[in-house]
């Protein structure tokens, strides 16, 4: 019998890994020291453990110790490449070319530059697998833009996206390319030199670390980055990011960032398993299913799905005790349907319909299992409930009705 | 957020689910919503020839609170008169399920859900009436 609830919703977050914990438990109590104190023994010791984090972390991503700076999250790092970017280079220009599926902070950074008068900036549609084509990205090049800011991978539907021909294009025009690599970093081999990245977002809480810890990969020379800081103080982080560095979240990002490297190629092999048995899974015991972002250019423990006549929110609290996450309107402060869905053209329905499941470390077989099961039953029961299926099986177009909505 | 035990209650064992014939004379139906909005509720009411309300049905696509409203109100409309019916108010269906503000548009789906049925009610007696006198002149 497997263990309830089950923890399946880690695009969100992730359980923190117990040698991650344990690499950070002595910085809690007598390792206490501000990194920052450079005339005493407990300063030095801090920053020889902030040192050896920060070298741990630049190595996953192919690049250079002193171009890791630490933040307080991923939002904070996006707000800090975009914003810094941009106020950096105002004399050079002040065009931006985003994507629609970008995650919020990255779109509501260029949105209040816009807002403010600051930039100028071209969201880029994606392809019905939730992709951004290359080609648009160089077709919205102007002689303006300063920046390109793509998502490695989504963190709704997992597509990955093609980053490094991306980062070619940036190359070859003399732009900046930023890159919210949040979900990937960890998961998936990302290479800030392969990949042509000159700015690179990660966070300690998707890679079975601490929350509340972050980075910024910022080139440092091919070229130099620059960055007007967002938080000014003490000077901390070469003058990017002032305030006392996290010291134990640090360490566990650095421990997180060692095992991820250590353990990734065995661990997407297995989590692309998982997803495959869930998926085959739920293919086989439900019709009127609809997969969610690529068919293969995806995140190994993604696995978006539309029930079609079936609400969101109503299948999670008919499967209360599995944690997943729905683009359905009724979960999302706003009561809009995902955006992200919404982008691929699928129809609002079936946004709503979208349920997100995130597999992760600590999720076993025998959860999958459990999963497919009460997923198809829960499934069938709400079909038999909807007015929807019941049309459908009459075979009435739901497109050709005339909804009462006054 | 978390839910009430009431629309739990209701969403875990849903009153009165299921279809009456469209074409019974007697059956009243309203389907309110859309797809694209996330709730579509069908709302079926069996009334007799003195406007009471005998029996009712629902199917809902929808959250748990528009399931949970749908189902109380087969159970509240039941024994009515259409009169009474047409008197109720979203606000009793989210004083009973304890509906928090971002829920109050199923109460609101639910009370049009009714309005619409009895409304087809109406409109199937009229041309039940309307093809009976044209029978009686026929004949």
């Amino acid at each position: 019998m497997v263990k309830l609830p089950i923890y399946m919703d880690n695009h969100a977050t992730t359980r923190l890994d117990p040698r991650v914990l344990e690499a950070m438990l002595p910085y809690f109590s007598e390792k206490f020291g501000n990194a920052a104190s450079r005339n005493h023994a407990f300063g030095w010791e801090a920053e020889e453990a902030v040192e050896k984090a920060r070298a741990t972390i630049a190595s996953l991503l192919n690049a250079k110790s002193k171009e890791i700076i630490f933040t307080s999250g991923a939002t904070e790092s996006d707000n800090l490449a975009i914003k810094g970017v941009v106020e950096f280079y105002r004399e050079k220009g002040n065009h931006i070319i985003t994507c629609v599926t970008e995650h919020k902070a990255v779109l509501d950074s260029c949105r209040a530059l816009e807002r403010l008068g600051k930039a100028e900036v071209t969201y880029l549609p994606v392809d019905k697998y939730g992709m951004v084509d290359p080609d648009d990205v160089r077709q919205a090049i102007t002689d303006r833009t300063v920046l390109i800011t793509i998502m490695y991978a989504n963190n709704e539907i997992g597509t990955i996206h093609p980053v490094a021909e991306i980062g070619k294009i940036a190359k070859d025009k003399g732009i900046l390319f930023h890159c919210d690599a949040v979900q990937a970093v960890g998961k998936i081999g990302v290479d800030v030199e392969r990949d042509g990245i000159d700015l690179l977002s990660l966070t300690a809480h998707k890679i079975y670390g601490p929350k509340g810890l972050g980075a910024l990969y910022v080139r440092s020379r091919g070229p130099r980055v620059r960055l007007a800081p967002i938080i000014d103080g003490g000077g901390h982080e070469r003058g990017m990011r002032s305030g006392t560095l996290n010291v134990p979240g640090i360490v566990g990002f650095g421990a997180a960032c060692e095992i991820a490297a250590a353990e990734m190629a065995a661990e997407a092999r297995r989590l692309t398993d998982l997803r495959n048995k869930l998926q085959a899974g739920v293919f086989e015991r439900l019709d009127e299913v609809y997969l969610n972002g690529h068919p293969t250019q995806r995140l190994p423990g993604n696995f978006n799905v539309s029930f079609a006549y079936v609400e969101g929110e109503s299948l999670l609290m008919g499967i209360s005790d599995i944690a997943v996450s729905s683009g359905s309107a009724c979960t999302s402060a706003t009561l809009e349907p995902s955006y992200v869905i919404r982008a691929l053209g699928v129809g609002e329905e079936l946004a709503h319909s979208s349920i997100r499941f995130g597999l992760g470390r600590f999720n076993t077989e025998e959860e999958v299992d459990y999963v497919v099961d009460r997923v198809a039953k829960e499934v069938k029961r709400l079909r038999e409930m909807s007015p929807l299926y019941e049309m459908a099986r009459e075979g009435i177009d739901l497109k050709s009705v005339q909804w009462r909505t006054d | 957020m978390a839910y009430s035990s009431k629309v739990i209650d209701h969403y875990t064992n849903p009153r009165n689910v299921g279809s009456f014939a469209k074409d019974d004379p007697s059956v009243g139906t309203g389907v309110v919503g859309a797809p694209e909005c996330g709730d579509v509720m069908k709302l079926q009411l069996k009334i007799d020839e003195g406007g009471v309300i005998e029996d009712a049905r629902f199917k809902t696509f929808g959250c748990g609170s528009a399931i949970a409203s749908s189902s109380y109100v087969t159970e509240l409309v039941k024994g009515k008169h259409i009169d009474e019916a047409l008197a109720i108010k979203n606000t009793v269906i989210v004083k009973e399920l304890n509906l928090p503000p971002v829920k109050i548009h199923c109460s609101v789906l639910a009370e049009d859900a009714i309005k619409a049925a009895i409304s087809d009610w109406k409109k199937h007696r009229g041309n039940a009436a309307e093809q009976s006198k044209k029978t009686a002149a026929e004949a």
